[in-house]
Formats: structure tokens, C-alpha cells, sequence
């Protein structure tokens, strides 16, 4: 038995992804708000059932594009129009379309760092600890099976009700979480 | 379990499938993850690490004694100052094009069969560019300076060149490097969970933990994990166009005859997909034979990759008809002269072996028997990675070894330091890939259990779930 300041929440296995995308559908019709789904693929609407709107990583890449067409551009004219002005056959110390190049490589560059330093520090990974890692059968959710887990600090949480609820969705198993 | 006879059926018109029809999400996941984390390690393993180890260690030998003598043990003079190394280095940088290629564009055009080849094609991509990266730097004659490239405030006051091509360059096979090894790390995530999950011995289960950052499936990191992986794709994708567009202006932007035409461009990108999928067949029909992966790697595999090299090889075919056309059409007698002389002159057999290798052998690939017979598409991937070896080798030589002076013509004889760098990088490439897929999930498992999804059994063969083992957790 786990004490109530050390449960983290209930999380409930299922068999398929059908049934947890209905069953976390049900959860936040219920009023839930601090819960999660978890798959072994993406599913497709599974993110907006658990009430997740939209996410701002594409303006975390436009961002990182933009700043990496500056960098790259005004390196290169600072360089050799301002810093180092280097005067042959009388032609035009900003030859931009020369700088075209570099300038469209460090955007993609930029954009793709921030792309991937966006998807994991969004979801606040790297995380080597994580409560459902404790619970054994939730090592298959890399595998084949759907998890629908609700934190005790939600307001609605209650152990008894919240467990029966998660059975009533056609849970096969509910599993007890230790933080 | 022998799929070829699922692709056997009598009178069968419709695409053999990317799948084969009994795998469920746990067999799937089972299998490929075995590959990776079963105990025992093969004996035939062993022999390719230990073969292609010796090539590394020829690599190192060869690079060692470069930087102890210099570049004079290469067969490199004047006029012919670009010789091996930069064949080799637009060989390598196209071959990791196809990757690229598979992972990102097929993926933005939605084609499902690029699942299972993805991940190696990838690996493939990273593994190329890196025997690609190491010629330009040990071309440079003091390699140790090679920092000097790179564009930061030094005590000498003066900054690269911007506006010359070989500085592109570096930008370019830089941020491709990078790019190829984010997207290919990012793909690995979700897989290195399961390999977490599934290992039952502490040290790969904290390896692969480490490495996996504790993924753990959440619908919301998958939904950002989809949107990032398709942006990512979607800035791949004219970033693999971009990066031998500026290799071929390397060549392209200089005067010199035979270099300086404007197919370039286009005529060195479809090149490296060409070069890049036949290295993909390489790899993958032999993978696929030995970790028996027929259901994994099917005939409709086969088929599309089949088509792609013919579709890439006639682009190249038209490539070498504009080169000649150009010459004859501009009117410069230089640009004439390089042509007649590639056709009848000293290096006549290999442009004519290139020629063969890929204009005529790839033409058997109108063929659906050829395309879809593993040892044949093995074949003709092999001519085509000899033909354009032998495509970069004309480019560079042919262009430069009879200068404008007859007095200075010279014949370029690589040495055998030229030979055992060379060599040396192909057994690079080959040691990476046997450490790949003893070490790391050669098929991407999340992408497969998708396409079991997108089959129609939204259960995922749930009603087998007897099968799915229980494991003991270890303390």
C-alpha cells in the first residue's frame, strides 16, 4: 500500500488505441485536467483529447530560422564590408547575392536546432525519473499497449472513485503509481 | 516464415504489400529489438568487425603518414591538383544524399514504404558524410589549420573568403552533417524507449535510457514530436538540394573547360541520389538476407528503389548528353577539346566504362523481373557505384590534366596512398554500419507499429496479446 503523499496518480492500461483515445475523451469530459495518455506510436487526435490546444513549436523554429539568416548574412557583410573592406577590380565591397549561399545553409541550420531543442525541452525532456516508471506493466507502453494515467494532485482525484472510474472505461488493468 | 511466397501469387497486379499481413505490434517490436538486444553476438559479425576494422586501421596508417610526409606521397601535381581526394569526397557527400532523400522527401510525400529503410538509409547518409568530411580536410596539406576555415575573430585580422564556393562548401557539408545527425537522433528517440524497456540487463537498460532521455510515450510529446519531425523533413528536404548544388559549384563557378557549365547544378543532385540509392540497394539487399527481414523489406521495396535508380539514371544520362552538347553548341573550342578528349583520349576507358555503368546496365531496370530480383538489383547497384566513382574521377581529371600549354599536359596515376585512404574510407563506412545495426534498431519500430495501424487493425492484433511476455524486474 502506497501513502497517500507518496502516490503520484492511477494509471490505467488498455488494449487498444481506439479504446484510450474514447477513454481519455471520457476523463476530461469528467472534468479531469492533470492527466496524460500514453501510446508505443502517435495517435492521431489523442493530443487534443487530452485537452492540449495546439503547440508553439513551429513559432520556435521560425524564430531560429529568422535568427539564423541574420547571423549568417550580417557575419559575412560585416566581414568584408565593414571590418576587412577589401577594394579589387572596382566591384561592390557588399556583393550580397554571393552571401545568398551561407546565409540559407545557418537558417536551415538555426531552424533545425531549434526544432529539436524546441520537441525536447517543450516536453521537458531529457527526464531520467518519471514516477510511471515504477509501475512494471508501463514498460509496454514502448511496446503494444495504451495508458491512461491521472495524477493524484488533480482536484477531482480520489482513490477509490478515480479507480473506479478508470475500470468502468474498459480498463484492463488500474495500477497504483509511487512517485 | 518465408514471405517470397505471399509475392508468388499467379496473376498478381496490385502492389505487393509494405507489411507483411501477420506481424501485430508486439511480434513487430519483438523481432526488430531482438536484432539489437539478444545476447549472443555472431560469429560472422565478428569477422565484419574485424575486417572492417583492419580498413580503419589502414585509414588511420594512411592519414598518419599524410601528415608526417605530406601531400607529395599522393599522386597530385600540377596541372592535376585535385585528385582523389575530391572524387571521393563528391562520391561519398552524394551517396549520403539518398538518405536524406528517403527519410525526408518520401516521408513529405507520404510514401509508407520508406519506413523500413529509412532508418538505415539515415545511418547510411551520416555514416557518408562523415568518409566525405575527412578528404577536404586532409587535402588541405596542414590539416591542423583546418579551424582556419571557419569564420571567428583571430589574431591575424582577415576572414574567410565569403564569396568563394570552397567556403560554401564548408557551410554546407556542415550543416548537412548536423542536420543529418539531429533528424536521425530524433527518428531514434521513440526506439531507444523501447530498447530501454525491453532490455533485461542493467547496463544496456541504462545505456539506451540515457540515450532515449526518458521518453515515455506521452501524447503530448508525440504531438510535438510529429510536428517537429515534419518541419524538420520540411527543411531537409531544400537543404539536401542545396548541399550538392554548392559541391557542384566547387566546380561549376570556376572557368575552368568542362567545369564551368550551368547543368551542373542540377545534373550533380540527381548524380547523388542515383549514387545514393544504389548504395541503399548495396546495403539493403544483403541486411535484408542476413536478419531475415523479407517481411520487413518486401518486394514492393525492392520495386520502388528499382524505380528510383532508373528514374535518377536517365536524369544523369541526360546530364552527360547536355555536358556534350554544351561543347559542341557553345562553340568554345576549349570546352570542345575536353569533350573529344574525355571520348578518345587517355582516360577513353573509363568514360566509356562510366558510360556503361550508367547509361546502358541501368536499362535493364525497365524490367519488373530485374527491379524486383534481390541479386539483380544488387548488380546493377553495383555498376552504378563504380559508374559514378568513375563519373567524379572524369569530372575532376579529364577537366584538368590538359591544361590550355601542351607543354604542361600530364597523366594523373593516383599512388598507393591514394589507394589505401580511399580503401581505407570504404571500410570506415562499412565498420560504422556494422556497429549500427549490432547497436542501434535498424528498422524503425514506432514507424512500423503505424503502419499496422494505417492496415486497419486498430487493435494492433490485441486479440494475441497472450503472446506478450512477462518480464521480471530486476531490483
Amino acid at each position: 500500500m502506497i501513502r497517500a503523499d507518496q502516490l503520484y496518480g492511477l494509471v490505467a492500461e488498455f488494449e487498444s488505441a481506439d479504446q484510450l483515445l474514447e477513454a481519455t475523451r471520457r476523463t476530461r469530459e469528467e472534468g479531469f485536467r492533470r492527466f496524460d495518455a500514453y501510446t508505443p506510436f502517435p495517435v492521431h487526435g489523442l493530443a487534443e483529447a487530452t485537452g492540449m490546444r495546439h503547440t508553439r513549436l513551429p513559432m520556435v523554429v521560425f524564430v531560429g530560422g529568422v535568427i539564423g539568416a541574420l547571423t549568417g548574412f550580417s557575419l559575412q557583410f560585416w566581414a568584408q564590408a565593414v571590418d576587412y573592406p577589401l577594394h579589387f577590380s572596382g566591384r561592390p565591397l557588399a556583393a550580397w547575392p554571393a552571401y545568398i549561399v551561407i546565409s540559407f545553409e545557418l537558417t536551415i541550420l538555426f531552424a533545425a536546432i531549434a526544432t529539436v531543442v524546441g520537441i525536447l525541452a517543450m516536453s521537458g525532456l531529457p527526464q531520467p525519473y518519471h514516477a510511471l516508471f515504477n509501475v512494471e506493466r508501463f514498460q509496454l507502453a514502448s511496446r503494444d499497449r495504451f495508458f491512461l494515467a491521472i495524477e493524484a494532485r488533480d482536484k477531482r482525484f480520489d482513490r477509490e472513485d478515480t479507480r473506479r472510474f478508470l475500470e468502468s472505461l474498459g480498463s484492463s488493468g488500474v495500477f497504483e503509481v509511487e512517485k | 516464415m518465408d514471405q517470397e511466397t505471399s509475392t508468388l501469387r499467379p496473376g498478381r497486379r496490385w502492389p505487393a504489400p509494405v507489411l507483411d499481413a501477420d506481424h501485430t505490434y508486439g511480434t513487430l517490436t519483438d523481432k526488430i529489438a531482438s536484432i539489437t538486444l539478444r545476447r549472443r553476438t555472431s560469429a560472422g559479425w565478428f569477422l565484419a568487425f574485424a575486417i572492417t576494422g583492419s580498413l580503419v586501421a589502414l585509414l588511420l596508417v594512411s592519414i598518419f603518414f599524410l601528415f608526417a610526409a605530406g601531400i607529395g606521397i599522393w599522386g597530385l601535381n600540377v596541372p592535376v591538383a585535385w585528385g582523389f581526394a575530391i572524387v571521393n569526397f563528391v562520391w561519398w557527400i552524394g551517396i549520403g544524399h539518398a538518405g536524406t532523400l528517403i527519410s525526408a522527401i518520401l516521408l513529405l510525400f507520404r510514401q509508407e514504404w520508406r519506413t523500413s529503410i529509412n532508418r538505415f538509409a539515415e545511418a547510411m547518409t551520416l555514416f557518408a558524410v562523415v568518409c566525405a568530411g575527412i578528404f577536404p580536410l586532409i587535402h588541405l596539406g596542414r590539416a591542423w589549420l583546418f579551424y582556419w576555415l571557419i569564420p571567428y575573430p583571430n589574431t591575424m585580422g582577415i576572414w574567410p573568403q565569403f564569396q568563394s564556393p570552397l567556403v560554401w562548401d564548408l557551410f554546407a557539408v556542415g550543416t548537412y552533417a548536423t542536420v543529418s545527425l539531429l533528424f536521425w537522433y530524433v527518428g531514434l528517440i521513440p526506439d531507444l524507449a523501447t530498447l530501454r524497456d525491453r532490455a533485461t540487463h542493467r547496463f544496456p537498460r541504462i545505456a539506451y535510457g540515457l540515450f532515449a532521455m526518458g521518453w515515455r510515450g506521452s501524447a503530448r510529446h508525440w504531438h510535438r514530436y510529429e510536428v517537429g519531425y515534419k518541419i524538420l523533413a520540411g527543411i531537409a528536404t531544400p537543404l539536401v538540394v542545396s548541399v550538392h548544388t554548392v559541391v557542384s559549384f566547387d566546380f561549376a563557378v570556376s572557368i575552368v573547360p568542362g567545369w564551368h557549365i550551368t547543368i551542373f547544378p542540377p545534373y550533380f543532385v540527381a548524380g547523388a541520389i542515383f549514387s545514393g540509392f544504389a548504395m541503399v540497394i548495396t546495403l539493403a539487399v544483403p541486411l535484408r538476407r542476413i536478419y531475415s527481414l523479407h517481411d520487413l523489406i518486401t518486394e514492393r521495396h525492392l520495386n520502388n528503389m528499382g524505380k528510383i535508380l532508373l528514374g535518377t539514371g536517365l536524369i544523369v544520362a541526360y546530364g552527360y548528353l547536355m555536358e556534350h552538347f554544351f561543347a559542341w553548341y557553345g562553340g568554345n573550342r576549349y570546352d570542345e577539346a575536353v569533350m573529344h578528349h574525355r571520348e578518345s583520349a587517355e582516360y577513353a576507358p573509363l568514360f566509356w566504362a562510366q558510360m556503361v555503368c550508367n547509361v546502358l546496365v541501368p536499362q535493364v531496370l525497365w524490367l519488373r523481373r530485374v527491379r524486383t530480383s534481390p541479386v539483380l538489383l544488387f548488380i546493377v547497384a553495383l555498376f552504378v557505384n563504380v559508374g559514378m566513382w568513375l563519373e567524379r574521377f572524369i569530372i575532376v581529371v579529364t577537366s584538368l590534366y590538359r591544361d590550355y600549354l601542351p607543354s604542361s599536359w600530364e597523366i594523373y596515376t593516383p599512388t598507393i596512398w591514394d589507394w589505401t585512404t580511399y580503401i581505407g574510407t570504404i571500410g570506415l563506412f562499412l565498420f560504422l554500419i556494422v556497429l549500427f545495426v549490432r547497436f542501434v534498431p535498424m528498422i524503425s519500430i514506432f514507424e512500423m507499429r503505424e503502419l499496422i495501424t494505417r492496415r486497419g487493425d486498430p487493435a494492433g492484433g490485441a486479440e494475441r496479446a497472450e503472446r506478450t511476455p512477462s518480464r521480471e524486474v530486476e531490483p
